[in-house]
């Protein structure tokens, strides 16, 4: 059996982070195992800019950002195993994985990291009715096929979700000759970045319908059209406002869920909210010695965020190898009042280091408070000009605040208007 | 006069005000919470650019597409033109990260580079 200190599974933005920052702490014998034949994760296929402003200062692409860990990588004695499957993790941290060249392997780590990222919804999971054409696929398999296979699915779109990708892929598409007619969103406000709004619809004139569904698709071999209607404060169709939208292909983009079928596997309990695991201030899951960062443990839209989690999980993970576990007092934290999740779930107050709460948003609020309590007693107050549901908020915890507190209290974030 | 804007510069998206005189000229910027952010309102009110991403073919390499950027923002109007002289462009493997796929393209003074390599 393969040993190794540290097993990274996913070579996206996150597990090479995780990887090069456990590497900077020590750490001898590290592997990154990912099922695609390169390193990069789903940057590669994001060509747009928008990527590393807050990491490196410059807006760069999806696949220079990923350039630059990779070229990193490449220069340490990081091994990385691509085209490898990682098929299960089991109790004892055995992961076992599958290539062309080695067969089915089996490899002993003392940590690893969950890296694996997330996948898109699918059709599946949403209810329209009428036939089941070709022509109807999720915005990210369009960008693949646009940006890595060369291939144009489409002439004349309908993009249902306003997620960043659809939102990316309206502007793409609009720029390779195509018509989007319309960009139908559920919800009364969008779930993708303001920026994003602007330059990839507002610029081209391609209308954003709020509170809109598509409630039928229509067409035998290939979609024909799609009708679309607006829906009531119960996100429910409203009886009468339907229309016919003629069009080739439908876009879905209707949000991202991480990936976590190993984790699951293993036995590491999920947030109900996130949909990752439940993990400490150095992103270790309930499970001792297995962390998780980037998409598979919540949904970015930030790759920058992603590199900054995904160094503490690597930091983490270098910790748990060297035993320089700091043991502890755990305190939970809990959003109320219009905050959805908080990530971490759990922070030892003893750990001597100020801790950074990675948060969302229920709704658009303005010129809101941020508040966080303890024990009935206000530690922070920010005010915030604007809260969104697209957004990642944080706010900080000092040493002092968190060595006040005690095992079993509710660290508790909210928003006040 | 005011218009009212969303930054673009950064994916924090902040909501700024730029206020016009009557010639049209900038007299105040606010909203901002950093100085990208002036300098994007003033020029989006006088004349507005966007970095274009797209990709070009490329024959014998891993894939037939790779991805190119402008390296920097061109006018926001020039955007179709420049995408007509991309896709007539089919490159020869390798490719690398920063090579010059156009140069000058369409006279605007801004190069068109290879963002990965093939
Ligand atoms: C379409 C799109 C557009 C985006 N636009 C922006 C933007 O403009 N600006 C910005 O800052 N951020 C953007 N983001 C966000 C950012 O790119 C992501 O948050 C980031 O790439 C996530 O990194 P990751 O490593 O967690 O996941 P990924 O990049 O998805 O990497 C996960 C890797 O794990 C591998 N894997 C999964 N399961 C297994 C397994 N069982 N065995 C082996 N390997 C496995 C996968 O093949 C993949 O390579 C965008 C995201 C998407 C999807
Ligand atoms: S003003 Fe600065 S912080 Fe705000 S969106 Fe623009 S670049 Fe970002």
């Amino acid at each position: 059996m393969l040993q190794y200190d540290l097993v990274v599974v996913g070579g996206g933005p996150a597990g090479m982070a995780a990887a090069l920052q456990a590497k900077e702490e020590g750490v001898a014998k590290i592997v990154i195992l990912e099922r695609a034949e390169s390193l990069g994760g789903i940057l590669e296929q994001c060509i747009h800019t928008g990527f590393g402003l807050h990491y490196f200062g410059e807006e760069l692409s999806g696949p220079e950002y990923a350039g630059r860990f990779i070229r990193e990588v490449q220069q340490t004695d990081i091994d990385v195993m691509c085209d490898t499957m990682v098929l299960d993790i089991s109790d004892a941290n055995v992961v076992t994985a599958v290539n062309k060249t080695q067969g089915l392997m089996q490899i002993r780590a003392t940590a690893v990291v969950l890296a694996m990222g997330c996948r898109e919804r699918p059709r599946g999971a949403l209810s329209i009715a009428g036939t089941r054409p070709s022509g109807i696929m999720t915005a990210g398999t369009a960008q693949k096929y646009v940006n890595i296979d060369g291939y144009m699915p489409g002439k004349k779109v309908v993009i249902l979700g306003s997620g960043d990708i659809g939102l990316i892929m309206a502007r793409r598409m609009t720029l390779e000759g195509a018509e989007v007619k319309v960009v139908c969103e559920l919800m009364p406000y969008s779930s993708g970045l303001q920026r994003n709004i602007v330059q990839c619809l507002e610029d081209f004139n391609i209308p954003l319908r709020l509170s809109c569904t598509v409630v039928e698709t229509h067409g035998k071999e290939r979609l024909e059209g799609v009708t679309i209607a607006d829906v009531d404060e119960r996100l429910q169709p409203i009886p009468g406002t339907e229309q016919y939208i003629p069009c080739d292909t439908l876009m879905l983009s209707v949000g991202l869920i991480p990936e976590n079928e190993l984790s699951k596997g293993v036995g590491v309990p999920l947030d109900n909210v996130t949909k990752g695991p439940v993990v400490d201030e150095y992103r270790e899951t309930l499970h001792p010695g297995i962390f998780a960062c980037g998409n598979v443990l919540q949904v970015h839209d930030l790759v920058d965020y992603v590199t900054e989690e995904s160094k503490i999980a690597g930091k983490g993970a270098a910790n748990y190898i060297f035993g320089k576990k700091k043991g502890g007092a755990y305190a939970a934290t809990k959003g109320v009042n219009g905050v959805r999740y908080i990530v971490p779930q759990r922070v030892n107050v003893r750990g001597g280091e100020k801790v950074k709460l990675y948060f969302r948003v229920g709704q658009v609020y303005r010129n809101a408070k941020v508040t966080v309590t303890c024990n009935g007693q206000t530690l922070l107050s920010r005010k915030r000009p604007k809260l969104a549901p697209g957004e990642m908020e944080n706010v900080t915890l000092t040493e002092e605040q968190l060595a006040a507190m005690n095992e079993g209290d509710e660290i508790v974030v909210g928003i006040e208007e | 006069m005011k218009r009212n804007l969303v930054c673009i510069a950064c994916p924090i998206g902040c909501p700024i005000e730029v206020e016009l005189n009557d010639a049209g000229e900038v007299v105040g910027v606010t909203g901002n919470t950093c100085p990208r952010g002036e300098a994007y309102a003033r020029t989006e009110v006088t004349h507005p650019v966007r970095s274009l991403t797209t990709s070009v073919k490329v024959e014998g390499g891993v894939h037939p597409v790779v991805p190119v950027k402008t390296a920097a923002p061109i006018p926001k109007e020039k955007m179709f033109d420049c995408m007509q002289v991309i896709n007539a462009v089919t490159l020869q493997a390798p490719v690398a990260i920063g090579d010059v796929v156009v140069k000058d393209i369409c006279g605007l003074g801004v190069d068109v580079v290879a963002t990965n390599n093939d």
